[in-house]
């Protein structure tokens, strides 16, 4: 009973990693139509940018505010220089694009970090553990959760409450009837990237303390992103929370208990949905 | 009227133009033919690696850049020839020969199998539905360790010999690899040529219109999805036949992605452009890498400016070029 608390935890920490980082993924291709192999990559990027800020000043918190700011800024550039070319081009060319990026970004890393297996150091203040129904549980799982929620909640409130979400949704919708509107759709594109790739980076430094950091961990979660942005549904934000919270789980308590066959489940869920239900259970239109 | 000297000219130009046709793949051919006696073993290694890899690029290229099927799951009918003929070898003690030809019949099964699902979808949904299928074959590699030895892959293929020649001396290796070679590049350089080819075209230009037609597009979808798993398939068993081992990184989506960076770099819809891409990719990978440890960082550079400023990537780029120099001669 205590390890299955455990597993579920975990599979909701899991979960919330997912959640941000496809979130991301789920708001870029929504909007601009780009699936971005890239994500991982700024992952990757948020974790070791981390590592030196935690290097240098030791305060992991602020890490967790200069990573994402970082990524945001290289993706803003990224999308002002080499995406907006091609939006007038096949769909097809930009998710080559961005694929051509991860060869650069993992180079990058490597040259700059090297390619050692490392850790972000566990912030001293939250380094416990504590009682959950019985079972032990590290303080700071704890709060990758409620962070996990907290800008899960943030996000929502930004695309459904606020101007500028609307205008993200009207662009969604229908994006010649947003131009028509006034709506500035290009620097909408720019910053929905740019915000997209800063969460991914967020996740990437939260991630640090309970997962290895090194080159390559970017191909490893592209993957799972892939998977719950594509059972969500792509483009909405309540698919990516309900599909990470299934793969999250699906995946934890797999591995425990089902250690041979988890992997092969969770493609087949993938295969299922896409055949069944090609835009994903909260697709809010058609992946084209 | 064009003057007489003009039409002399003229023809001269075009009588030279039929000769370069015929002695450019008769140079090259001649070239790769006599290559390993004059390079040796380990230049000989490379290009049968470059030759191996650029059937997997050109069955790629038949979908993406033909047919316009956006697959990324390609690493699937590679896999599942290499594992074939590994397995029957070495489980049942099958001939490698009969291995072989088993290889690429389940490598064609299976892109029935999965290519009859994945055109129900087209678009970015094509793209996860191939990446999922062959993850799920990938899944299959690394967990079902029983059979398929798991993350080691499995090894130990009992060698074939060719009326006593022993086909694991690299010279062997390397001659059967340019035959394969040759006559999947003669193969598809006919299928492009045909009607059917030619349907492919239209399907990537415009399906639509295809489809208005009266062309049965789905099944012509299909066929060129089995007929391009079918030469992948027979990519992956001649590297499982070469190399006698396989591991699940056949199945992983990077290869995939490896194969799709060849295709783009060299360019897609051509039918040299794979060929060139397989050459430039490996060369990258295996000479720049003994000399600096950023070769990915000079391969993405590449493959973003081809996809940003060239297009038609360097083969495609380079014989545009070249006939507009002709043309304005």
């Amino acid at each position: 009973m205590e390890s299955l608390i455990t597993h579920l935890l975990n599979g909701l920490v899991y979960s919330m990693l997912l959640f941000i980082l496809s979130a991301g993924l789920s708001l870029i291709f929504g909007l601009m139509n780009v699936v971005n192999m890239a994500h991982g990559s700024f992952y990757m990027l948020g974790a070791y940018i981390g590592i030196t800020v935690v290097a240098w000043t030791g305060n992991f918190w602020l890490a967790a505010l200069v990573a994402p700011l970082v990524a945001g800024v290289v993706g803003a550039g990224m999308e002002r220089i080499f995406f907006r070319p091609l939006y007038k081009r096949p769909d097809f060319d930009q998710i080559i694009l961005t694929f051509g990026f991860t060869f650069v970004f993992i180079d990058v890393v490597k040259w700059i970090w090297g390619v050692d297996i490392q850790n972000l150091a566990l912030p001293q203040s939250i380094g416990g553990g504590i009682q959950v129904f019985g079972a032990a549980f590290p303080l700071y799982r704890l709060v990758l959760i409620g962070v996990g929620l907290v800008l899960g909640l943030l996000v929502w409130l930004l695309l459904d409450r606020s101007r500028i979400g609307a205008m993200v949704r009207a662009s969604v919708d229908d994006r010649a009837m947003a131009v028509g509107l006034g709506i500035n759709v290009g620097r909408l594109f720019t910053g929905v990237f740019s915000l997209g790739v800063a969460l991914a980076a967020f996740a990437g430094v939260i991630a640090g303390p309970i997962m290895s950091i090194y080159p390559g961990m970017d191909i490893d979660i592209l993957i799972p992103a892939f998977i719950v942005v594509v059972i969500g549904g792509m483009g909405s934000l309540r698919g990516a929370f309900v599909s990470s919270i299934l793969i999250g789980e699906v995946d934890t308590l797999g591995k425990a208990y089902f250690p041979s066959s988890a992997m092969f489940l969770i493609y087949l869920l993938m295969v299922t949905v896409l055949l069944l239900r090609p835009n994903g259970l909260f697709g809010i239109r058609d992946a084209r | 009227m064009p003057a007489d000297s003009e039409i002399v000219v003229g023809v001269a130009r075009q009588n030279r133009n039929e000769l370069w046709r015929v002695m450019v793949p008769l140079i090259i051919v001649v070239a790769l033919a006599i290559l390993p006696l004059v390079a040796g073993t380990y230049v000989g290694g490379i290009v049968t690696e470059i030759l191996v890899f650029s059937i997997l690029a050109m069955s790629l290229n038949l979908l993406i850049g033909y047919t316009g099927l956006f697959s990324f799951g390609h690493a699937a009918f590679f896999s599942l020839g290499a594992y074939t003929l590994i397995l029957l070898n070495t489980i049942f003690g099958l001939n490698a020969w009969i291995g072989l030809l088993a290889g690429v019949m389940v490598a064609t099964v299976g892109a029935v199998a999965i290519g009859y699902l994945c055109i129900k979808v087209s678009g970015v949904s094509f793209f996860m539905l191939t990446l999922a299928f062959s993850q799920m074959l990938f899944s299959i590699a690394v967990k079902w360790r029983d059979v398929t030895g798991g993350s080691d892959g499995v090894g130990g293929l009992k060698r074939p010999f060719f009326f006593g020649l022993d086909m694991a001396a690299p010279l062997h290796t390397y001659y059967f690899a340019l035959l394969v070679f040759l006559a999947s590049f003669w193969a598809i350089k006919r299928l492009v040529a045909s009607p059917l080819g030619h349907s492919f075209i239209g399907i990537r230009e415009n399906e639509g219109r295809m489809r208005a037609l009266g062309y049965p597009v789905q099944s012509y979808k299909l066929l060129s999805f089995v007929l391009g798993g079918m030469m992948a398939g027979l990519g992956g068993t001649a590297y499982a036949f070469l190399n006698g081992f396989v591991s699940p990184d056949a199945a992983h989506w990077s290869l995939s992605g490896e194969v799709l960076i060849m295709v783009i770099l060299g360019g897609m819809g051509t039918l040299v452009g794979p060929v060139v891409g397989a050459a430039v990719y490996l060369l990258l990978k295996n000479i720049i890498s003994t000399h600096t440890d950023h070769w990915m960082l000079i391969v993405g550079i590449i493959f973003i400016a081809c996809v940003l400023l060239f297009r038609d990537g360097i083969y495609g780029s380079l014989s545009n070029l070249l006939a507009r120099k002709w043309s304005r001669r």
